[in-house]
């Protein structure tokens, strides 16, 4: 019963499919990644500075981008990073990854890697023990994007 | 599934030194985000979390979400006090739990 398949079914399905894939892949926009922004800062001012993303400029496979965030801090039990959060633009979800330290870490750094839905921009933002936040922004070009190539 | 963990951390160390431990872990990190040839989407199976204690104490915690590359490679840094363990600890979709231990020798 399925095999009796017209000309008109298959295109009406085909429009069909194309028309719900672009919604389906819908990224999340450079708002989205202020309001996630925001429900982790709060309302608190977000300084720049004190803060390195590394990235590498640009990048041919999105499935593995390598990133370091680094923090100047001394890391004393007066003075430490308390989090660092990383944000994108473009991606389905604003969130990269979140990461606790306390005065014990010695040196606020971490290093993974991460996928990137193509070109755009990262922010990263780490909390302090004094309360205050500090970001870096970096763009990132993405040759060839992670998620995305199934759809196509 | 077994989860294949690979950790490096310097068997010694010099007491007060600051030390650098990786970790990697196997793991699909499918995002929940995709679509199979028949158009399903593929339901999300990630690591949620990470986190590594040294002699009991919590020294490093991450939480991850889908952006992050199958295969979570993780590096960070701690001071290196006494002698003793690091448990490392990951939580993910489906009841995905592992548990690995280091040794390390502090002079």
């Amino acid at each position: 019963m399925m095999l009796s398949i017209t000309r008109r079914d298959a295109l009406i399905g085909g429009i069909a499919v194309a028309g719900v894939l672009p919604g389906a892949a819908a990224a999340n926009t450079p708002g989205q990644m202020e309001t996630a922004i925001r429900r982790v800062v709060g309302e608190a001012e977000i300084r720049k500075g004190k803060v390195t993303l590394d990235l590498p400029p640009l990048v041919e496979n999105g499935n593995t981008v390598p990133m370091t965030i680094t923090v100047n801090s001394p890391m004393i039990k007066t003075d430490y990073v308390k989090a660092i959060h990383v944000f994108n633009e473009k991606n389905p979800q604003a969130n990269v990854i979140s990461a606790q330290f306390g005065p014990r870490a010695g040196k606020a750094i971490v290093s993974t890697r991460i996928r990137l839905a193509g070109t755009q921009k990262l922010t990263a933002i780490a909390e302090m023990s004094d309360g205050s936040y500090w970001s870096d922004t970096q763009e990132v070009i993405v040759t060839l994007a992670a998620c995305l190539e199934d759809l196509i | 599934m077994a989860a294949r963990a690979l950790i490096n951390v310097p068997k010694t160390a010099k007491r007060g030194d600051v030390i650098e431990i990786k970790t990697l872990i196997s793991h699909v990190m499918e995002t929940g985000y995709r679509h199979s040839n028949t158009g399903v989407i593929i339901p999300r199976d990630i690591i949620t979390s990470f986190s590594c204690k040294y002699n009991g104490e919590e020294i490093f915690a991450t939480t991850l979400y889908p952006a992050i590359a199958a295969n979570p490679f993780v590096t960070f840094h701690t001071v290196a006090t006494e002698s003793g363990t690091l448990a490392f600890h990951w939580i993910g979709d489906n009841g995905f739990e592992v548990t690995e231990e280091a040794k390390i020798v502090v002079e």
